[in-house]
């Protein structure tokens, strides 16, 4: 077995043909890990007792002859922001250094049932929050397609680890593009599902009104059978939404005829030539499989860094609030009083882009401050909504790039905090609607850096982004 | 700030803080372009659902007990999570 190319269907033939046991796969899984992890410090840890007895109960069931789950044997690697039962989950942070959850994250409850092999945990952005998996406490992710450069953030090490071959499938959260951005960067398809498609329950809260759970994987089918798994109404999180779960498979026909797409004029000013290029050559590609492209506007692009950043951080602040020393592993050792106990945990667990995004969130939402910003910001949210909704009065679906410049180099944007968010900027527009988008591999620049194509549909039209995306991918 | 947000800063992250955010709030500014005074604010995603819909079903279940609410403390005791004096005067 090759670890670098399989996929959910090859390992089920593989399984059903009896080429491998699933523990097999497992130990070759875990074998492989370590073998081939310190080259990127994708995963954070591996998980070899949780993983071979995942595997055993699958190798069980075949045994006894039983149907088998739509993810039995297949390793998959978890965002260190999402809880694991038992398995520390540290969120890249120094402050969760030693944090056991006591539960698993209703994601995690799924893809086990499924039967997913959870081979570890994925490194990431402090508490998710960067573009370039530079902010984690644990080191770096590094690119396996370049490990000079950065896979991407802050889902880096979920990218990396499906493009590296350390897992098939991986969950990663995306706020402002933390799944698209990595998966465009490392050459791997990158989901972020409509906003409460999948319950964000063991979810370690970054923004709430933002957060989603969504996978990654090395082709379109393979995705929309992990998001099949673990999406749908959860009890343990209101805002999941109550709306049936299509069977997204069973679309991908490959007929993408007359679809009507939209291509927005305002995504493609300021763009790296050779990403722009790559975009409309799939631009393209689906007018040669009869879509129909047309231009379409979106007016109030240009607003919205200002307004996602002024309400992912203001979430933030006071998501993070509960890192204070009491309940979660780490504590000051110099606390003579409540209030000093509470400002040096925090000043010295934090890193400086969580410290940055604290601040900031504290101030838009301080006396005085709430309506010109965090108000404002709101406001601005409902017109970025609504160039959505405009849009897709005309148009089936949306293209546009992930990100303006393929992978950078680590250190290249790290001193400049302002320009890292405004690299931004077409994933959050989506974030801030909360559409289902996601990113499909489009090509690679002539430095062979993967370049990956957005595509954005209606709320809960996932059926409609899978279908397209798989006649792209296969065209 | 940093007293509001419950962190303690040392005099360099204070620099640095005050410059990035400078930098940032300035690019904020530019909300101020739009008139939003007609737009309602949207605070959440939401979805036609009936009234109820976010409701679960009026039925018990076990809550996590103490001793695994307590695990993660890094100071416990008697049940409780325990912290330094509470009034610093």
């Amino acid at each position: 077995m090759n670890l670098t190319e399989l996929t959910i269907t090859s390992i089920r033939e593989g399984l059903r043909t009896k080429q491998f046991s699933a523990s097999e796969l497992a130990t070759e899984a875990l074998r492989f890990a370590d073998a081939e992890n310190p080259k990127t410090n994708a995963l954070l840890m591996t998980s070899p007792e949780r993983a071979l007895a995942a595997a055993r109960r699958v190798d069980d069931a075949i045994a006894r002859g039983e149907e088998l789950g739509a993810l039995a044997g297949v390793p998959v690697a978890v965002k260190d922001v999402i809880v694991t039962k038992d398995l520390r989950t540290t969120c890249g942070s120094k402050l969760l250094e030693h944090y056991i959850p006591p539960y698993n994250a209703t994601a995690v409850d799924r893809l086990e049932a499924a039967g997913g092999v959870i081979i570890g945990k994925a490194n990431c952005d402090e508490f998710a929050m960067g573009s370039s998996n530079e902010n984690s406490a644990y080191g770096p992710v590094r690119n396996p397609v370049d490990p000079q450069r950065v896979p991407g953030g802050s889902s880096g090490g979920s990218a990396a680890s499906v493009a590296q071959g350390t897992s098939v499938v991986a969950l990663g959260s995306d706020t402002g593009g933390s799944v698209r951005q990595p998966a465009s960067f490392c050459g791997v398809v990158g989901v972020t599902p409509t906003y409460g498609r999948v319950s964000r329950y063991g979810l370690v809260a970054f923004a709430s009104s933002l957060d989603h759970i969504g996978p990654f994987a090395r082709n379109v089918r393979d995705a929309a059978t992990l998001l099949q798994i673990i999406a749908g109404k959860d009890l343990a999180d209101s805002t999941s939404a109550p709306a049936p779960v299509p069977d997204y498979t069973a679309l991908l026909d490959g007929n993408v005829k007359g679809m009507r797409i939209g291509l927005p004029k305002e995504y493609f000013k300021g763009l790296a030539s050779e990403t722009g290029d790559l975009i409309a050559a799939g631009a393209d590609k689906l007018r040669r499989l009869g879509c129909e492209i047309t231009e379409i506007s979106m007016p109030h692009t240009e607003y919205a860094i200002a307004a996602y950043y002024i309400i992912a951080t203001a979430e933030a602040s006071s998501n993070l609030a509960r890192y204070d020393g009491v309940r979660y592993t780490t504590r000051s050792a110099n606390s003579d009083t409540l209030s000093n106990m509470y400002r040096n945990t925090r000043g010295e667990g934090f890193g400086a882009e969580c410290k940055r995004r604290i601040m900031l969130g504290t101030y838009v939402l301080s006396a005085g401050y709430y309506d010109a910003y965090y108000l404002k910001a709101q406001r601005v949210r409902s017109l970025i909504t609504r160039d959505f909704t405009q849009a897709f009065e005309r148009v089936d679906a949306i293209i546009a790039p992930v990100s303006p410049f393929p992978a950078f180099r680590l250190g290249e944007k790290t001193s400049d905090p302002l320009e890292m968010y405004l690299s931004d900027i077409y994933t959050i527009t989506g974030s801030l609607a909360g559409i289902p988008c996601m990113s499909v591999p489009c090509g690679n620049t002539a430095a062979g850096l993967p370049v990956g194509m957005q595509i954005l549909t209606r709320h809960f039209d996932e059926p409609g982004m899978f279908r397209l995306a798989h006649a792209f991918e296969q065209g | 700030m940093a007293d509001l947000a419950n962190l303690r800063l040392t005099s360099e992250e204070i620099d640095r803080m005050a410059h990035d955010l400078d930098e940032i709030l300035t690019h904020m500014d530019k909300l101020d372009e739009l008139d939003t005074s007609e737009v309602e604010p949207m605070a959440q995603v939401l979805f036609e659902a009936g009234e109820t819909a976010s409701l679960r079903p009026d039925v018990e279940h076990v809550p996590l007990g103490t001793d695994v609410a307590l695990a993660n403390a890094p100071l416990k005791g008697a049940g409780h999570f325990k912290v330094p004096k509470v009034i610093e005067r």
